[in-house]
């Protein structure tokens, strides 16, 4: 049984506590993109993805996710928690000595979930094809799904991927931008223009979709659609329109929460707009 | 002196383009990736015979970095080919993260190392690829000497989980090694067994290295020669174990005296056996336009810089005996 919007949302909740309350836990890490990405997260793992908590590297059989903009750890391991990759107590550990939470994801750990490190910028639409290309060539016929933030776009590997992909029908990967038009140095168009992202993916082949990133219903029903468009000789990317630090008022839309931690008071703050619903680690 | 003949000359890059297609009819898991230098580095049989299995990426080193990479999820060991600096130095970060700290069972294949392109000029040379690539943590680092070394190497990295990197040139050279041989990781090979110097060597600077032992020979110098094809690991039993003989050492390779064999060798001498030691390497420089003779001329790669090596370094171990 798939859980319902409201369920998603009550768990979408939660997992924004628990990303405020680990970037505050540790002073560091990135809530802004993180809360902006929480709906996108929460529908993926508890409702889009056929996918095996009792992880396995090479994901036979079931759905693969990446994560490319590395930075917003927090609310890819608080959803592998509530997904039961691991304990939800371990979230505490995040960015502290000796952690398998490391400040940005990483198989070094063997954390389970993660089947590749991220961070630096760029790479991860690369990787994802190249999952992709092994299920094709195995038979396989589950998805492989990617996440990317919109500044990463200026990164020039993105283009080469972007470019392979269609020429080569890897019409098994459902990747997504989240365009929340933020970057650390200010709004991404005056670091550095994107232009028309929907005519740029389209111009290189790609089959585009475009969803509110922060409204679960529209995020369930547009990856479900994704997912009825594979297979169709073209690689499906999603932009997703999300507002940075989305669920925490004083934090929402601004780059200045891209990568700063609560203090102890605007963490009060924060947790009483997020409502409990299944209990902090 | 061990004598050391062949009656073939070939490049070490077909050594890998015949490995390649005798490890994909071994393991059907073996996949090859290229950027637009198929040619170069020999792939077309194994294109041929396993087109399904051969992915073209074109001129984006980067992405076949990444989906070589994302191919090892789901089982396929991944070879991927082009210039040792485009399979390198162009791509650090792309191997660091997505291959090396992920550890993912990624083959990076790079041909025409070190000056061997020659004519090109210095764009598309590299010296310091073995530097760059042995200081990633968990990266095999391996050099090959002839064609059919490099036709054993590529079957057995096919064989080894982890990151490897894979170095060959382009020049023909003699091939003096066993073409049944079997290639072990990690384990030097013993060229001649002497007495008077160690020659550490690798690549093509093997051959050299022997050239240069004959010569020696003659002078009455009796030189042990060790090929070390493999960097990283490196076979610090068998280089202590030469040098508790010999007392003296040159290191002989196709790449910047910083950051390679010769660098190894050194750090392993200077923590347990500190020992004499001369580089026959590049001084600090990139290369230039020139037949690859002419550059190994040039830089001092060849066999008489090995004799000179040999002899400043035997005059530096008297000195040690004597100033005691």
């Amino acid at each position: 049984m798939k859980p319902t919007i409201q369920e998603l949302e009550k768990t979408a909740s939660q997992i924004r506590r628990d990303i405020v309350r680990m970037v505050h836990a540790c002073q560091s890490g990135h809530p802004g993109g993180s809360l902006g990405c929480t709906d996108y997260f929460t529908a993926l793992y508890f409702s889009v993805m056929n996918h095996d908590p009792k992880f396995n590297m090479d994901a036979v059989g079931e759905d693969i996710f990446f994560l490319s903009n590395g930075h917003i750890s927090p609310v890819f391991y608080s959803t592998l928690a509530h997904a039961g990759y691991f304990d939800k107590a371990e979230l505490a550990t995040f960015r502290k000595l000796n952690t398998r939470l490391q400040g940005h994801p990483t198989t070094h750990e063997h954390l389970p979930g993660v089947r590749i490190a991220s961070g630096s910028l760029g790479q991860g639409l690369s990787v994802a094809i190249g999952a992709a290309l092994t299920k094709k060539l195995n038979g396989d016929k589950s998805l492989v799904f990617t996440l990317h933030g919109d500044g990463e776009l200026q990164e020039g590997q993105i283009w080469e991927a972007a470019m392979f992909a269609p020429h080569n029908k890897v019409d098994n990967l459902i990747s997504t931008i989240d365009v929340n038009g933020q970057q650390i140095d200010g709004p991404t168009n005056l670091v550095l223009s994107l232009g028309d992202l929907h005519a740029k993916w389209e111009a290189f082949g790609w089959d585009v979709l475009e969803m509110k990133g922060n409204d679960m219903a529209d995020v369930v029903k547009t990856l479900e659609l994704a997912k009825s468009r594979t297979g169709q000789g073209k690689p499906i990317m999603i932009l997703m329109h999300t507002e940075m630090g989305y669920g925490v008022d004083f934090m929402v839309g601004s780059h200045k929460w891209h990568g700063v931690a609560p203090n102890d008071e605007q963490l009060q703050l924060a947790l009483g707009q997020l409502e409990e619903t299944l209990g902090d680690y | 002196m061990k004598k050391y003949t062949y009656t073939d000359k070939k490049d070490t890059r077909s050594g890998f383009g015949a490995g390649l297609l005798e490890a994909g009819r071994k393991n059907d898991q073996v996949v090859a990736l290229c950027a637009d230098l198929i040619g170069s580095l020999k792939m077309n049989d194994f294109i041929k015979e396993f087109p399904e299995r051969f992915v073209q990426v074109g001129i984006a080193e980067a992405n076949m970095m990444g989906i070589a990479a994302g191919m090892t999820i789901g089982g396929k060991i991944p070879f991927t080919g082009t210039f040792a600096n485009f399979s390198t130095g162009r791509v650090y970060d792309q191997i660091r993260q997505s291959i090396a700290y992920s550890n993912k069972n990624v083959k990076i294949c790079a041909s025409h190392a070190g000056l061997t392109l020659g004519e090109d000029g210095a764009t598309h040379q590299i010296l310091e690829d073995i530097g760059l690539m042995k200081m990633l943590p968990g990266m095999t680092v391996i050099n090959t000497c002839d064609y059919n070394q490099t036709k054993a190497a590529t079957l057995a990295i096919a064989e080894h989980d982890g990151p490897v990197y894979l170095r060959f040139g382009r020049p023909v050279v003699p091939i003096f090694t066993d073409p049944d041989q079997k290639f072990e990781i990690g384990k030097a090979w013993m060229v001649n067994e002497g007495a008077d110097v160690s020659i550490f060597a690798t690549g093509h600077l093997v051959w050299q290295a022997i050239l240069a032992g004959e010569i020696l020979a003659e002078e009455g110098i009796d030189a042990e020669i060790i090929n070390i094809h493999t960097i990283k690991p490196l076979d610090a039993e068998a280089v202590l174990k030469s040098v508790a003989k010999t007392g003296c050492v040159v290191t002989a390779e196709e790449h910047n005296r910083l950051g390679g064999l010769g660098d190894s060798i050194a750090q392993v001498l200077a923590t347990h056996n500190p020992t004499p030691q001369e580089y026959v390497a590049v001084n600090d420089s990139f290369g230039e336009s020139g037949t690859p003779e002419q550059l190994m001329t040039k830089y001092g790669l060849d066999a008489e810089h090995i004799v000179l090596a040999a002899k400043k370094v035997m005059k530096r171990k008297q000195n040690a005996v004597i100033s005691i």
